[in-house]
């Protein structure tokens, strides 16, 4: 057996030796025979670590899966075998009789996060597009920045604001204007709060934008040159050059930003808490106030005394969790159909 | 030889400090923290070798934690149920420590005058049977206010809290329906509104939002300027709160039961604001490390004396000399 792996490749990687001596040294660390020996004899164990190290991270992610899943069935017992199924379609929710039900807060959360898609996915990609294609170069760099620098304001800056800000526009503003001209679509009607579903949405969609946009950009930018070079000499337009050449080679990793938005978008708690009214209806008009499942956990897991209450509220925990999982085999299953029927196609 | 002394004094560090610092762990109730904290500190300057930590997690989580054995003291706003101080291994007392209080809070442009509120009132509207501000009912108790003709926005709080708990409990009792329909509990099944997180959300969203009524601490609407109606009471008085009629609440309970746990919203009696309630350290009724359980005690006799004349400062109204009477005697049984 040689001498353990983790010796050797700490001696290859961080000189020991004092500063002076390096000096002297130097030449000789890089004579060819040197180098032949770091590339044969350590690079096949520093693989096998490699390997090694790689298999112990995805069994770990494995793993944390499995014990977060198994802690939350565990932990959910009381309201699983109490309720039943009947805990994904009843719409009451009552701590005083303890009688529970996710069907509003399933609703709310799938709800708040299409809407906050709905915003945010043509606005992402138009600026990832925008900051690749068409940006002149000297503004671009601040332009990225501005949008990474969303991503980084934390969630309860983003209630405060909306609560102050958002919630007036859309009470004095928008929803008057929305309830005039779309109000027969029946999604914006009735009583306006300003706080409700419609203004989660925009707050999530804010939120998520940054992580839409910056994959977009790489996706995007990812495309090769002579893509868009083969459409122009074919006679294209900027726009068509986009079409058919970036955003069709683009698009799965256009899916995938969205997916990662999407799961943002579920499991955003504090700033959403803060301006959906948290009143656990199924309205169809966009105005009510909504509950998302990871607001009803924030909000009641602290004060919960009861254990069917406590209960319950991990079981939103897990249903929450199983969502995601549904939504993003989902997603995937969408991406895989439309890479199957219309490849990407080289131009050049 | 020196160096023998070294070890030796090192030693002696370590011991001395081990001997000499205490150090007890609390956890539960958020509404009572600012006071609890000025305790805690204030103690540990008359004592310095004491140490009292608190964390407040919830009336909920220290609950659980005391029977769970995981700290030494909890904190309730709540009265523990039956069923929880069965299912807790040891005995536990509650000690009433301080008083606080809901007000009603609203936003009404045009009527500067505060509102007055009947029980029933509040309820119906919290139920949704009064939908609007110029219903007949409000007017005959607020002669001479005109009300608009506009929608009533309920608000209530989001997260589970002892402030809703309050609330409820007075609603219970003075409205059958209420208490038939949704009950008494820190998170409640609410009929009608919208909810905001915490006294500052129910806050925002009140201010926020023409013709909305909610309800915050008294707390926190003295500390933040904020108007507030006043109640009627049992005697018919239309009562604003402040730290003398809450502690007026405690004080008109007549048969105070041994172990605290009463409700005092609603109580009978003048001057009496009725949308008050203790909060309560839960302690455990044996304590094996004896040295712990001496300084505990120390500081509850310290709390229920002079520790009371620090709670106007912070706006909790301090405990009628009658319960801090009978604390003192409830406290001897800690063994």
């Amino acid at each position: 057996m040689p001498a353990p792996p983790q010796d050797r490749i700490s001696r290859n990687a961080s000189p020991e030796t004092p500063a002076d001596e390096v000096a002297d040294n130097a030449p000789q660390a890089l004579a060819p025979d040197a180098k032949l020996k770091f590339r044969t004899g350590d690079s096949v164990i520093a693989d096998r670590v490699f390997r090694g190290l790689t298999i112990i991270c995805a069994v770990a992610v494995f793993v944390i899966v499995g014990l977060v899943l198994f802690e939350l069935v565990l932990q959910s017992r009381l309201s699983l075998h109490k309720f039943g199924l009947h805990f994904l379609t009843k719409t009451i929710w009552d701590p005083v009789i303890e009688d529970f039900g996710a069907l509003p807060f399933i609703y709310g959360t799938i709800v708040s996060s299409l809407v906050g898609l709905v915003i945010a996915v043509p606005l992402s990609v138009g600026t990832a597009l925008f900051l690749t294609e068409i940006c002149p170069r000297r503004i671009r760099a601040v332009l990225s920045l501005c949008v990474e620098l969303l991503a980084a304001i934390p969630s309860v800056i983003y209630g405060v604001w909306g609560m102050f800000v958002l919630v007036p526009f859309l009470r004095v503003y928008l929803q008057p204007a929305l309830a005039r001209y779309f109000g027969w679509t029946g999604l914006f009607g009735g009583q306006n709060f300003g706080f409700g579903m419609l203004a989660a949405g925009i707050i999530i969609a804010i939120m998520i934008l940054p992580i839409i946009a910056s994959i977009t950009r790489e996706v995007v930018v990812a495309v090769p040159r002579q893509q868009r070079e083969a459409a122009l000499a074919l006679g294209a337009t900027k726009w068509e050059m986009l079409r058919m050449a970036v955003l069709r080679n683009a698009r799965p990793g256009i899916f995938g930003a969205i997916i990662l938005g999407l799961g943002r978008a579920f499991g955003e708690t504090m700033a959403v808490t803060m301006v959906i009214g948290n009143s656990p209806a199924i309205a169809r008009s966009l105005f009510a106030p909504g509950y998302t499942l990871a607001s009803v956990i924030a909000n009641e897991f602290t004060e919960a005394t009861g254990n069917m209450h406590l209960s319950a509220l991990v079981e939103m925990g897990l249903v929450l969790f199983v969502l995601t999982l549904i939504v993003n085999a989902l997603a995937n299953l969408l991406v895989w159909s439309i890479k199957r029927r219309n490849p990407g196609r080289g131009l050049a | 030889m020196r160096r023998n002394w070294l070890v030796g004094l090192v030693l002696a560090l370590f011991l001395g400090s081990a001997i000499a610092d205490t150090n007890l762990n609390g956890a539960g109730a958020t509404f009572p923290t600012p006071i609890y904290s000025k305790w805690f500190s204030e103690y540990n300057k008359l004592h310095p070798d004491i140490k009292i930590n608190y964390q407040s997690i919830g009336s909920g989580g220290g609950i659980k934690q005391v029977q769970a054995g995981t700290v030494d003291f909890g904190a309730s706003d709540g009265p523990m149920t039956d069923e929880q101080l069965a299912a807790t291994p040891f005995k536990v007392v509650h000690i009433p420590t301080v008083l606080g209080a809901d007000v009603p809070t609203y936003n009404l442009p045009g009527v500067s005058k505060d509102l007055k509120f009947e029980g029933g009132v509040l309820a119906d509207i919290f139920l949704g049977n009064i939908k609007k501000w110029n219903d007949p009912r409000l007017a005959k108790a607020n002669p001479g206010v005109k009300f608009p003709n506009s929608d009533i926005v309920v608000v209530h709080r989001s997260d589970g809290s002892g402030t809703t708990y309050i609330w409820t409990d007075f609603l219970s009792k003075v409205s059958p329906e209420w208490k038939k329909k949704v009950g008494t509990g820190t998170s409640v099944s609410w009929p009608v509104g919208i909810g905001g997180k915490g006294n500052e959300g129910v806050s925002g969203v009140v201010k926020q939002t023409e013709g909305s009524i909610g309800y915050v601490e008294l707390i926190y609407a003295v500390q933040n300027k904020m108007d507030y109606g006043s109640v009627q009471n049992v005697a018919g008085q239309f009562i604003k709160a402040d730290l003398a009629s809450v502690t007026a609440a405690a004080a008109s309970v007549k048969d105070m039961p041994a172990d605290y746990r009463v409700s005092i919203t609603n109580a009978p009696g003048k001057g009496v604001y009725p949308v008050s309630s203790f909060t309560w350290l839960l302690v455990p009724v044996k304590w094996s490390d004896a040295g712990k359980k001496k300084v505990f005690i120390d500081f509850l006799n310290w709390m229920v004396g002079p520790g009371q004349s620090m709670t106007s400062t912070l706006s909790y109204a301090p405990l009628p000399a009658s319960v801090a009477a009978k604390v003192k005697v409830t406290i001897k049984a800690i063994q």
